[in-house]
């Protein structure tokens, strides 16, 4: 009897690329859904949008490039691109908004490096970066969320607005929209508010801003899931919530008038999504267990400066992107010590 | 040095594989059928292979030194049963390469008539540990544990160490495999006896017992025979159940929390570990004078009818196994030497037991499928999470694709233990310790060309030298001719020159009758170009002759 062979091991697999994406994009829900929730249908459309670009740049670039398209498709790693990308986006920019970042993260960001797994930059941070810089205005365009006193537009509304981009008949853009809470700190901060004076906004709500902080509690649970499925290591998430709040208490302790809280921080903006699911992009990071508890410390760290100091309301995909950078140089230097080799030896 | 814990340490890594070792351990442990004819590999060790002694047509009993062990890192092999040698030649035997090897054929007479193998030793805990250790080496015993290193030379620290701690490994972690299980419950007297033996030969100071905590039974017979025999200075220790946990190095960490040094032995920590299969063994040969020609075996997986563990004579083919145990059932698609993790598969199963064939697995689909595609690595380092050496092997993989060999040896590719775990969790099913084989094989076969271009050019440095020398002996000898020369007194009459002219020609004639000795040796065989030389040397010469000659 004759028998096929190959090279252990041999047990069966339940590891898979596909299943790792899909996870994630579980965790995604809650997180979607409350970003919804409070900013309307707009991050549907986005969502929907930065999906099927993403899905269909893919599928264009690898014809293309003479790869099997099939795969690469059902490896869920291009819609979960789309996904990141789509919850980053304002909910009242135009359509072509997320249709430029989305081509962008897939052809430039991703394939033109090679294809999953080759590419050094996160591509959904690329997309937004493009985008932050080419189109501030349209970046701007959030939604007052719910309950706010000021409603957003509804569906119909939102539909014309994002496909023709002419607000609803005795609006304009700026009637309809609002600053988000980091924005608009970083502006009352400018004109020497004290954060006192600027949480006293009902818009700042509790800690983290209106509706911001439930957006951000959801992506922490969602987050937290995942780790519990071990679909990410705490090890990213931990050294930047870890980095941000270290650096944001030290600057609050030392003048808690001009900087904000730790809390306020950790629970607005892009803090929690950044923490669990954009900085954990496992193909940009750091991979030594050592490396990523770095490589997350300097994005929370770095965070922190371009929200307070920086010329961008938020930090995250600038911080992300740097590190990515960094990442290649700070798995060289944190090597695991081997298992029997003496610690002088270990660099 | 190294002392036991109290609770074992966790080592990094490893995982918790489902075990299936119940599998085959449902009947008592059964002596295999001897076959009509065994195959006997001579190369069933680490290291040199042996040398066969007997000729084909030779009778040969149960037990006769049929192979004698070349080296120090060698193992003779005896005669699994009695009958005649009928082939001494290359045979197919288990090895990843699926290549063949020599093999003595031996065909039973059905006797299994034994022969007086002189190992027998009385009163061996009075006897010099060097007198045991030759008597493990003649019995042929290697390490039982799966790689078969000679177990004389485990047992000889050498005067510069003391042995802290002697560790037995019964911490079984393969899936599947059970054969340790089955000696741990039916012949724990043999394995206690062995550790005596081995603890009295290394002057051991401590002694424990390494298994596996989901192996219950096992645990429960060691300590009744310990307790049998009131012995407490050997110590059963339960690890906890994690694959690789039964890796040498992984084990002495889970006793002791010390690591054995990269690329250094357990010794250099004071451990010496040894296999509970081989202490079995040790105490067979040296209380019952049986050589090493039997090993318990695991027949196991859905494709086998009837799973169980077998005593096998080294030699026996896997069919003849997998027929005592019921057949393949028609559902076996994958037939494996070894444990689903580090085993390696078989292409058929006309190849023999040999001393450290632990496991036949023969599997269908559903247990053991072909792997899914593999995909790009995305980096994720799920696999440096379970790596036991704490190594990254998905930088390992990068260097290996690339063929970067000086960058994969920076990153440790030879603390790799081929366990498995990385690629047991790749999300990417990237067949990782296939090119961490082929990337070890590589620097390997470099290393042999260096060795190999090494001499070609030391050799080629020692011929120009010589031709050097020879060049240099040439002119001194012709340095000395013409100083002889200007030594003679120079008259000018014509008697003092006939007398000079005759004195010329008699040293020609001198030289030249003594250059015909030596010369048909010398000029035998010439290359054109050595009788161009040669010609010139000769032109020169007689140009260089005394003026009036």
């Amino acid at each position: 009897m004759e028998f096929p062979t190959r090279s252990s091991p041999y047990l069966p697999v339940s590891n898979d690329v596909s299943r790792l994406m899909v996870r994630v994009m579980l965790a995604l829900i809650p997180g979607a859904l409350v970003l919804s929730w409070f900013f309307g249908w707009g991050i549907i459309f986005n969502l929907l949008i930065t999906t099927s670009t993403a899905l269909l740049a893919e599928a264009a670039v690898l014809q293309l490039r003479g790869k099997p398209v099939r795969p690469a498709l059902l490896d869920g790693s291009a819609a979960l691109t789309g996904l990141l990308l789509g919850l980053s986006l304002p909910p009242l920019a135009p359509w072509w908004i997320p249709v430029i970042g989305a081509l962008f993260a897939i052809v430039v960001a991703k394939q033109l490096y090679g294809g999953l797994g080759y590419n050094p930059f996160n591509p959904a941070m690329i997309g937004f970066v493009v985008l932050i810089i080419s189109f501030p205005l349209q970046m701007t365009l959030w939604s007052p969320p719910t309950g706010i006193g000021q409603e957003g537009p509804g569906f119909t509304e939102t539909l014309q607005l994002v496909f023709s981009g002419k607000p609803p008949d005795g609006e304009t853009l700026d009637s309809i929209t609002m600053a988000t809470p980091l924005d608009e700190s970083k502006t009352q901060s400018g004109l020497n508010l004290t954060w006192d004076e600027i949480l006293s906004d009902p818009r700042f709500g509790h800690y983290g801003g209106y509706g911001w902080e439930w957006v951000n509690l959801a992506f922490l649970l969602g987050g937290l899931w995942l780790w519990k499925q071990r679909a990410i290591q705490w090890h990213i998430p931990a050294g930047m919530l870890g980095g941000l709040f270290v650096i944001s208490l030290m600057f609050y302790f030392a003048d808690a008038d001009s900087y904000g809280s730790p809390l306020f921080h950790l629970f607005s903006g892009a803090t929690m999504i950044g923490a669990f699911f954009i900085a954990t992009d496992p193909v940009s990071a750091a991979t030594t267990p050592r490396g990523r508890l770095y490589y997350g410390a300097g994005i929370g760290i770095l965070v922190y400066i371009i929200r307070t100091w920086g010329g961008y309301p938020d930090g995250i995909a600038f911080a992300v992107l740097l590190m990515n950078m960094a990442a290649p140089t700070i798995d060289y230097y944190t090597k695991p010590r081997v298992f029997g080799q003496r610690e002088e030896q270990d660099d | 040095m190294a002392t036991l814990l109290e609770k074992p340490a966790t080592f990094h890594g490893g995982l918790h594989l489902s075990a299936e070792k119940a599998q085959s351990l449902t009947g008592p442990l059964k002596p295999a059928l001897i076959p009509r004819r065994l195959y006997v590999p001579l190369s069933q060790n680490i290291g040199e292979p042996a040398e066969a002694v007997v000729k084909t047509g030779n009778r040969v009993l149960r037990g006769q030194l049929i192979a004698r062990s070349l080296g120090y890192i060698s193992a003779p092999v005896h005669a699994p049963t009695s009958g005649v040698i009928s082939d001494i030649g290359d045979y197919p035997v288990p090895h990843p390469s699926g290549l063949s090897a020599t093999c003595i054929v031996i065909d039973s007479d059905g006797e299994d008539r034994v022969a007086d193998s002189g190992l027998k030793m009385e009163n061996v805990f009075q006897s010099d540990p060097a007198d045991i250790r030759q008597r493990v080496r003649d019995a042929g015993i290697v390490g039982l544990g799966g790689a078969g290193f000679p177990t004389a030379v485990k047992l000889n620290p050498g005067p510069d160490h003391v042995v802290d701690l002697l560790v037995i490994n019964g911490a079984e972690c393969e899936p599947y495999i059970s054969c340790d299980e089955a000696l741990m419950c039916c012949r724990p007297n043999d394995i206690i006896e062995g550790i005596r033996i081995m603890r009295h030969a290394l002057h051991a100071k401590q002694v424990v017992i390494g298994i596996e905590d989901n192996m219950p039974n096992a645990i429960d017979c060691l300590q009744k025979e310990l307790t049998r025999l009131d012995e407490k200075e050997i110590r059963i220790t339960p690890v906890p159940a994690r694959y690789p946990a039964g890796g040498e190095k992984q084990l002495i960490y889970a006793l002791t929390g010390e690591e054995v040094p990269s690329q250094g032995l357990p010794i250099d920590i004071g451990v010496v570990c040894h296999n509970v299969g081989t202490a079995a063994a040790i105490a067979r040969a040296i209380n019952n004078g049986e050589p090493l020609i039997s090993r318990i075996v695991t027949v196991t997986g859905a494709g086998i009818h009837q799973p169980c563990n077998l005593d096998v004579r080294i030699g026996t083919p896997i069919a003849s196994l997998v027929e005592q145990c019921g057949g393949y059932t028609d559902d076996a698609a994958r037939l494996l030497l070894g444990g689903p993790m580090m085993g390696f598969a078989l292409r058929n199963d006309s190849v023999p037991v040999i001393k450290t064939s632990n496991c036949i697995l023969a599997a269908n689909t559903k247990e053991l499928p072909d792997p899914p595609p593999a995909s790009p690595c995305i980096r994720c380092a799920q696999c440096t999470d379970v790596c036991p050496a704490s190594l990254l092997p998905q930088q390992l993989y990068w260097y290996a694709f690339a063929r970067d060999m000086e960058k994969i040896q920076d990153y440790n590719l030879f603390d790799c233990i081929e366990c498995g775990c990385c690629a047991q969790v790749c999300p990417s099913h990237i067949p990782l310790v296939q090119y961490y084989r082929f990337a070890k094989t590589e620097i390997w076969d470099m290393e042999r060309e260096r060795e190999k271009s090494d001499l070609a050019r030391r050799r080629h440095e020692a011929r120009l030298e010589r031709l050097e020398r020879e060049k240099r002996a040439l002119e001194e000898r012709r340095a000395r001719a013409r100083k002889s020369l200007d030594k003679k007194p120079k008259v000018g009459n014509a008697d003092a020159k006939k007398s000079e002219i005759a004195a010329a020609l008699a040293r020609v004639k001198a030289k030249k009758t003594e250059s015909s000795d030596v010369a048909p040796r010398n000029t035998d065989n010439l290359t054109p170009e050595q009788r161009v030389k040669i010609d010139e040397v000769e032109q020169r010469r007689s140009s260089s002759k005394p003026d009036g000659a």
